[in-house]
């Protein structure tokens, strides 16, 4: 059966042809750099558009092509993630969706950067957070963005909700995989839009789904557990603060590679609220941690 | 050691009668399995304890927490294991890992503090457990996978340790081990304060177990807690029962599909034939 | 180095019975990877057409692509014959759909359960890259080592070599095979991790779909 190949990142690969020339380690930023003109652009951006709007459509190519089998040393894929961010965690509380998220970027085990962000505004009604490779999150932004002015284009009083969003999200991940070129990230999409609450997570293989609360990476192991112990659904938004500050604050002293400075998104009918970086308060005055081996020499 | 001797007597030997053991471990198909799983050959699958345990200090001692349930791959092969491990009277410890590495190592440990009470006349000292525990899982580099929360109190006060199946070991105010071992350290780390009383301890070591048990498929079933003070100890087995089978069927099932016999032939017995000793009994 | 894997398994067991004028599919709603919960409440069960039903355990992201396929290809022949694909006509793009994926597979487990085209219950089991056979009874996924065993004791069929050719359906009435279910799937909790939370049944008769939950084992 022969299927037409139909998903934005194949096309967008089709039309950067020259990006295999200009990357050297790592092609995925070429996209950035390999359309040069503001016509090749917006041919880029509709062709894209047009893409996006059969992305939607389950009937993506899965054919894994015959360059999958060439080895792995001349590959340009991702096989291992650069610089990462760790865990995302988010709730449902009573107006809306919170979503909290550290500042660190991890370069390895190195603390590499301090001040990423790592939520970001999707549209009018949704809200992203993603750990893993930063790089691939802020290619997920460029297509989001398109994805959104394209919408808007349309000016028809219509505009993509988050779950809209997620779906998405969900197909690109998804066809990445089947690519063996994934974004190399976890995904937390919220979002509010006509009363209807929405918190979803996609995974870099494309793995999704939606529940009442979501963490992605140490926050599954973490955060999550606490989170099922104490989520209610009427949760007010200083709860729910509370809660997700539990919550960052167990990652913090578990989580390697968590940093102290975090922020935290909030989105509601009236629209997302991301809020200045701050820190939270921690305890490490155990006596126990005084002299741990009284009584017990040589332990 | 021991092992590897009773290979050389074999082979300078060359007969094949196998040298008695001496104790410890037997080294003999090491190299053939090495071989075997070289070729591809998968290994048998060993019941391990995919577990949640737990202890933390409180006012008048240590209490330890355990879940109850041990898996081999994605099957629970016991739903009420028991996995506090008696030490000494005022000594337990907890064990995850591979059951039979967590079981033998505390039953050889508490066997020895047993000879060295006979020995001294004193009551054991966890830092004597902690130090057989460390060392024998340091000799074998990891190999036995024991992860322990070795927990008591003796003469120098309540003691918490974990133990790694490598032989490091760690003292802590509360600690938590197994594969179950982020969802209770949850718990722990937003609702451990020093200086809890008996009852806010249990509940604590209680609620970091449970969510191992609901968070961590590894975990499971029923909930452990043995509370140590001075001179005193109390085993709640089954403390919390928090996982009733949720459905029966108001109809008995059965079984009653018997083996379908075939056909059927009978071959009556020859005749008993009786044989008469001739001569003396031998002398005994 | 972290490596990338295409595959996970998101755990989950599905079972369905045929009876004369019923079918009966069912799955538990945990998903799972590793040790982990992701989530309690993920239905495993996708409605296809008015008679037939897919349950599918495995890897969640190929479960989705496939359900979404499935009804593409399922728009498309309402679209051309102005009526919605039978069971065993569904049973068969399944297998089609399956098998063109044969070098990078769909990681799914599925059952297809419904009505064929006399109104009698039946049921399609599949391996992941195709094989197929339409049978009275059949378990999939996680929990299906523990299940099937139980079913074949309980409902054994008749052997698919007989000629002529015997009903597979099964002897029980509906609220039997109802009960029967959750009895396996209350036993499956018992002792596979990747299996719980709580149970979807969905049952599919001449009246039209009839669907309910029952809790599991959470642990």
């Amino acid at each position: 059966m022969q299927r037409g190949r139909s998903d934005v990142e194949e096309l967008a690969e089709d039309e950067s042809g020259e990006e295999l020339l200009l990357s050297s380690d790592r092609s995925r930023q070429a996209h950035i750099t390999s359309s040069s003109s503001a016509e090749a652009s917006l041919r880029l951006a509709f062709a894209k558009f047009q893409s996006t709007v059969s992305a939607h459509s389950p009937m993506e190519s899965n054919q894994a092509k015959p360059s999958l089998l060439a080895s792995e040393s001349d590959s340009q894929r991702t096989l291992s993630p650069y610089v990462t961010g760790t865990s995302v965690v988010a709730l449902k509380y009573k107006d809306g969706i919170l979503m909290a998220a550290d500042m660190g970027g991890s370069y390895g085990s190195t603390l590499r950067y301090k001040s990423m962000s790592r939520m970001t505004p999707v549209g009018k009604h949704s809200l992203l957070g993603a750990s893993g490779e930063i790089s691939d999150f802020q290619e997920i932004c460029k297509y989001l963005d398109e994805l959104i002015l394209h919408d808007s284009m349309w000016d028809d009083g219509n505009s993509l909700g988050p779950k809209e969003v997620h779906n998405y999200l969900t197909r690109v991940m998804y066809n990445r995989r089947n690519k063996f070129d994934p974004f190399w990230n976890s995904l937390v999409l919220g979002g509010v839009k006509k009363g209807e609450k929405y918190l979803g997570m996609v995974s870099m293989i494309g793995l999704s789904f939606v529940d009442d609360h979501v963490a992605t990476g140490f926050g599954n192991h973490l955060a999550r557990p606490i989170l099922r112990d104490e989520w209610r659904e009427d949760l007010s938004f200083e709860d729910g603060v509370k809660l997700l500050e539990k919550c960052m604050r167990v990652l913090l002293y578990r989580d390697r590679s968590a940093v102290n400075k975090l922020q935290i998104a909030k989105i509601t009918e009236e629209g997302v609220t991301i809020s200045q970086p701050y820190s939270l308060k921690t305890f490490w005055g155990f006596t126990a941690f005084n002299n741990p081996t009284a009584g017990a020499e040589g332990s | 050691m021991f092992g590897f001797s009773s290979l050389v007597v074999r082979m300078s030997s060359s007969s094949i009668v196998e040298a008695p053991p001496k104790g410890g471990f037997s080294f003999d198909l090491c190299k053939r399995n090495e071989m075997l799983s070289g070729k591809g050959v998968k290994h048998p699958n060993y019941r391990k304890t995919g577990t949640t345990i737990v202890g933390l200090i409180f006012q008048d001692g240590v209490i330890l927490g355990a879940d109850t349930r041990a898996t081999s791959g994605p099957i629970v092969c016991d739903k009420n294991c028991e996995k506090i491990h008696f030490m000494a009277p005022n000594i337990y410890c907890c064990g995850a890992g591979t059951a039979a590495d967590t079981e033998s190592v505390t039953d050889m440990v508490s066997s020895q503090l047993q000879l060295h009470r006979y020995h001294t006349g004193r009551e054991s000292r966890v830092i004597t457990a902690l130090t057989l525990l460390k060392k024998h899982l340091f000799n074998y580099q990891g190999h036995i996978s024991a992860a322990l929360v070795l927990g008591g109190v003796d003469c120098t006060g309540p003691h918490l340790h974990t133990i790694y199946p490598h032989g490091s070991t760690d003292t802590l105010p509360f600690a938590t081990m197994g594969s179950g071992s982020l969802a209770a350290m949850a718990v722990f780390e937003s609702k451990y304060k020093e200086g809890l009383n008996k009852e806010e301890g249990i509940k604590l070591v209680t609620e970091a177990i449970c969510s191992g048990i609901f968070n961590d498929l590894g975990s499971g079933s029923n909930v452990d807690v043995c509370v140590i003070t001075k001179g005193e100890k109390e085993y709640m087995r089954n403390h919390l029962k928090p996982n009733p089978r949720t459905y029966v069927s108001a109809r008995a099932y059965t079984f009653p599909k018997k083996i379908e016999v075939l056909s059927t032939k009978i071959t009556p017995l020859k005749e008993l034939a009786q044989v008469v000793e001739a001569g003396d009994a031998m002398e005994e | 180095m972290s490596r990338f894997s295409p595959y996970d398994n998101n755990g989950g067991s599905c079972v369905a019975i045929a009876g004369a004028d019923y079918c009966v599919i069912a799955s538990d709603t945990r998903m799972s990877t590793g040790y982990n919960i992701l989530t309690r409440d993920h239905s495993k069960i996708y409605k296809l057409a008015d008679k037939c039903i897919l349950a599918s355990s495995g890897f969640q992201a190929d479960m989705k692509a496939l359900q979404k396929l499935l009804a593409a290809r399922h728009l498309i022949y309402q679209h051309q014959h102005n009526k919605q694909m039978s069971c065993p006509a569904m049973g068969q793009l399944l297998s089609n759909t399956l098998y063109y994926k044969r070098f990078f597979p769909y990681y799914t487990f599925n059952v297809l359960g419904g009505l064929d085209n006399e109104g009698k219950g039946c049921v399609y089991t599949y391996d992941a890259v195709g094989s197929y056979e339409r049978v009275g009874y059949s378990a999939q996924g996680s929990g299906s080592v523990l299940i099937m065993p139980f079913l074949d004791n309980q409902l054994k069929s008749p052997s698919p070599l007989l000629l002529p050719a015997q009903d597979a359906v099964t002897p029980l009435s509906q609220s039997e095979a109802i009960d029967l279910v959750k009895t396996c799937f209350a036993s499956a909790t018992e002792r596979d991790i990747h299996t719980g939370d709580n149970l979807e049944i969905v049952v599919l008769n001449a009246g039209g779909v009839h669907r309910e939950f029952m809790p599991l084992r959470r642990d």
